[in-house]
């Protein structure tokens, strides 16, 4: 045998050759041009042990971020994450690539997205959410689409406190379709300024803690908007100290999951949350889970609602994401559960700490703060000129400093982005002190 | 003097004068099978013969509903919101979509007779 992996002998294959009519096996790729053949520049094969050898050299470049000290947030936020968490959402069941369109063989699936999607409402304050879209950033770009569907108009205003990259995307997602994005600005304490909302205005996004970490005056953006939709980008853990944005009339509700238990993972993959009200469940993209009775009156459960959905509806489908981030949502169903509303509780109010606490130290070194309002545990502080180098020297010391916003913020040069969550010690604070100078 | 006509996308029409019925044949409601959702037109929208006005969701596909002629939208059957089973129960009956005032006659010419729309079914 000539592959030990390949069951087929020579006469086999010569006999399969036969049949069809080709003289060899390279024959049956002529269609392809030789010039679009890629060799992918793989080294000869080798024996398992210097494979691994090699892979496990390639991989030490990596760093270790158990080994550092962690102020970068924005958007992704390295957290606790007991160790039953994995324990049960690493289970090889689990890992299937299968998709659980088939309600008889996949209940534990289902029902696992179900508490997840029942979860994601509490938290939201809504009363519906789909079984995961991809990341936050993609979670927003749909809601926007569904609310030009929702109101057959073509202009979204953005407050530019929202993530830089969540903009970028939906801009992407927004020019090839001709529709309109037009910014709104922040003042001195660092919320939302809603200005210029028309007639013609789809929809208006804040985001809940923004990207400053400022909470934004939700009960303002409320009073400010009469006939527009109110999308809302949250940060789930915040949630469980903050008043839901469905308190405050928000009509789609997204966001990034990562922080429900999820690693960093080099920023992917993540988890997209998205929930909303009922009334406008059918133009909600993405997978919904119901919960129904068998033919033996057995709670059982089920994907509803799928004439939403490609397989159906085909190229008049709600939207081309069908699919969602199961095994993320399935992480994020476990975390959830270990934790309780009382342990969440209990990270919010800790990173919050953490983070208040970071910000008095700084300001008695001299490093003031950017914006008046509170802020949840990320916030804005005004750093020396030369911060930018320092930042990347600090990682020589395994510090993962505060993010310089110039690159991001041209207007806010001069200044960065600290982020403390549950997981910062007295240890660590100290250490970033020492570093800033 | 009414008159029942059909078209080519399963959709029948009574028409009166100008004002005209519209709604899915039998045929297309047991094609269907049970109807779990009807998504209604807008009260005073205008239409061109062949739009999308309409769409019926049933539990195992989704079909649109196309205006049979050109005119405007002037009543849509509100019962189908929270009833949307009358389709499957009475297709050419109760279970009217909407109402129209059609812009003119020159289309009704395009529209089948009973007996063309049954020798349509039986083809396929």
């Amino acid at each position: 045998m000539k592959y030990p992996y390949i069951p087929h002998t020579e006469e086999d294959i010569r006999e399969m050759l036969d049949f069809i009519g080709v003289s060899s096996i390279e024959d049956l790729f002529s269609g392809i041009p030789n010039s679009t053949r890629s060799s992918l520049n793989l080294p000869e094969s080798q024996d398992e042990f210097t494979v691994f050898d090699q892979l496990k050299r390639i991989s030490e470049k990596n760093v270790d971020l158990e080994e550092y000290s962690v102020f970068l947030g924005a958007g992704v936020y390295k957290r606790y994450v007991p160790s039953v968490v994995y324990d049960l959402a690493m289970k090889p069941e689990f890992l299937t690539a299968y998709t659980p369109y088939q309600a008889e063989v996949s209940q534990g699936t289902l029902q696992a997205l179900f508490e997840y999607q029942t979860m994601i409402c509490e938290l939201t304050g809504m009363e519906v959410a789909n079984a995961s879209m991809y990341d936050g950033a993609t979670a927003l770009a749909e809601a926007v689409l569904m609310c030009f569907r929702l109101t057959k108009k073509e202009k979204v205003l953005v407050a530019r406190s929202v993530h830089p990259e969540y903009r970028e995307v939906l801009k992407t997602y927004l020019e090839t379709r001709g529709f309109k994005m037009v910014e709104a600005e922040y003042d001195e304490a660092g919320r939302v300024v809603l200005e210029g909302i028309d007639d013609e205005t789809a929809a208006v996004v804040v985001q809940y803690p923004n990207f400053f970490g400022v909470i934004e005056d939700l009960d303002y953006v409320r009073r400010r908007v009469q006939n527009t939709l109110i999308v809302v980008v949250v940060e789930p853990v915040s949630l469980a100290v903050l008043e839901p944005p469905g308190s405050f009339g928000a009509d789609i509700v997204v966001g990034e999951g990562q922080s429900l238990g999820i690693p960093m993972w080099l920023g992917g993959y993540s988890l997209g949350i998205f929930a909303t009200r009922e009334r406008y469940v059918r133009q909600m993209p993405g997978r919904l889970i119901g919960e129904t009775v068998d033919v033996e009156g057995n709670v059982s459960y089920t994907m509803i609602l799928q004439t939403r959905e490609q397989h159906i509806r085909r190229s008049k489908a709600t939207s081309n994401i069908c699919s969602n981030h199961a095994h993320a949502a399935l992480i994020a169903s476990v975390y959830l559960s270990v934790m309780g509303p009382e342990g969440l509780k209990e990270v919010a109010k800790r990173s919050y700490d953490a983070a208040h606490y970071l910000q008095e130290k700084l300001e008695e070194k001299g490093f003031r703060k950017k914006f008046s309002s509170d802020f949840f545990s990320e916030f804005v502080f005004k750093v020396p000129e030369d911060y930018p180098e320092k930042w990347k020297k600090m990682m020589k010391r395994k510090i993962l400093g505060p993010l310089p916003l110039e690159k991001v913020y041209p207007e806010l040069s001069g200044t960065a982005l600290a982020c403390a969550t549950e997981v910062i010690t007295e240890d660590d604070i100290e250490r970033l002190l020492e570093a800033m100078g | 003097m009414k008159m029942k006509k059909y078209t080519r996308t399963h959709e029948w029409v009574e028409i009166e004068g100008k004002a005209a019925t519209v709604g899915i044949t039998n045929h297309a409601q047991e094609e269907l099978g049970d109807v779990v959702y009807v998504d209604l037109p807008e009260v005073g929208k205008e239409v061109k013969k062949g739009d999308v006005v309409a769409s019926i969701e049933s539990v195992k596909a989704a079909a649109d509903v196309y205006a049979p002629l050109s005119g405007k939208i002037t009543e849509v059957n509100e019962r189908l919101e929270s009833e949307p089973e009358l389709i499957n129960k009475d297709a050419e009956g109760e279970g009217w979509i909407f109402k129209m005032e059609i812009s003119g006659e020159s289309e009704l010419a395009d529209l089948l007779d009973e007996q063309a729309y049954r020798k349509l079914c039986e083809q396929k």
